[in-house]
């Protein structure tokens, strides 16, 4: 039976079908989840796409990290369930604290959209772990809020606990605190990345097929796990 | 009716580029000698009664919990006479 992967779906969530496209082409079955319901219906792991969940009116992910399901979310992810936060979705992961820091408005005031060289720096997580240590990667980027920052004991701590999973090459984007494009929590089922890797597993629509480890990791892993 | 005023600023070492651009719009305008600008959100809450210590506790939660993400902002509760 395949792994199965849950995808929440919020109101303004726009990459929720692509997260889902990619779950598949890693051969794991996507569960849609809706943000409104108490329920992870049994998912093997989850992924939060990006989008403007509620459109961000507070905060991005500020209101959406108060849904019914990320109840049951933050309690899974406690657990050890794999979650991955992808733009959006790293931002609702970090209002709800499951992820050091916060994501504040570009540095340039600019909304970016281009293909971004990462260097994965962290590969004993869920979701990373089909990634060589030191791996670069071009996956597409696009936020306007993508600034990651955190206070400078945080960041210290980051950095001593190799916690950062993703850093910027060549051009930081959005002013990101030490080109830091994803972080991770301690035990490694949680993370949260700005960059898209759902939009970069298929030649044809993608600049790479860089992004589809993301996916396929987490199948190793829930394999590991069984 | 009272009303509760929360006001949520992000934190002064965090660089807020609304402001920066604004001190560049207002010298263009001809409002010189601005050298800083930080913007800010200003949160009006109604509540019912009088506001004693007990409303301002319970708004100052609600502002930790959810208008002001305490990671990157500060805020400020106070009750609005009048």
């Amino acid at each position: 039976m395949p792994a199965r992967v849950g995808v929440v779906t919020f109101p303004g969530s726009l990459d929720d079908a692509d997260a889902r496209r990619a779950v598949r082409l890693a051969d794991a079955e996507p569960v849609r989840l809706w943000h409104a319901d108490d329920d992870l219906r049994g998912v093997d792991a989850v992924v939060l796409p990006g989008g403007f969940s509620y459109g961000d009116y507070l905060r991005c992910g500020a209101i959406a990290r108060y849904a019914p399901v990320m109840t049951r979310l933050i309690d899974g992810a406690s657990r050890g369930l794999p979650v991955l936060g992808i733009c959006n979705g790293f931002q609702v992961l970090c209002e709800a604290h499951l992820l050091p820091g916060a994501l504040v408005r570009n540095d340039h005031q600019h909304f970016v959209c281009r293909d971004q060289r990462l260097r994965i720096e962290s590969t004993d997580t869920a979701w990373t772990s089909a990634y060589e240590p030191g791996q670069e990667i071009v996956v597409p980027l696009k936020n306007g809020e993508g600034g990651f920052v955190a206070d400078a004991a945080t960041l210290d701590r980051l950095e001593g606990e190799r916690l950062v999973v993703a850093r910027y090459l060549e051009v930081n984007p959005n002013g990101s605190a030490r080109d830091i494009a994803g972080v991770r929590n301690e035990a490694g089922n949680v993370v949260g990345l700005m960059p898209h890797p759902e939009h970069a597993v298929e030649e044809l629509t993608g600049p790479s097929t860089d992004g589809l480890p993301f996916f396929t990791s987490v199948l190793r892993s829930l394999v590991g796990a069984a | 009716m009272s009303r509760v005023v929360v006001d949520v600023m992000l934190k002064p070492e965090l660089l807020d580029p609304q402001g920066q651009a604004l001190v560049k719009a207002l010298d263009r305008l001809g409002y010189t000698g601005v050298t800083s600008v930080r913007q800010g959100k200003r949160f009006e809450l109604e509540v019912e009664g009088a506001v004693d210590d007990a409303v301002l506790a319970r708004v100052r939660d609600a502002a930790d919990t959810l208008l002001a993400n305490p990671v990157i902002e500060d805020f400020t509760v106070r009750a609005e006479v009048g």
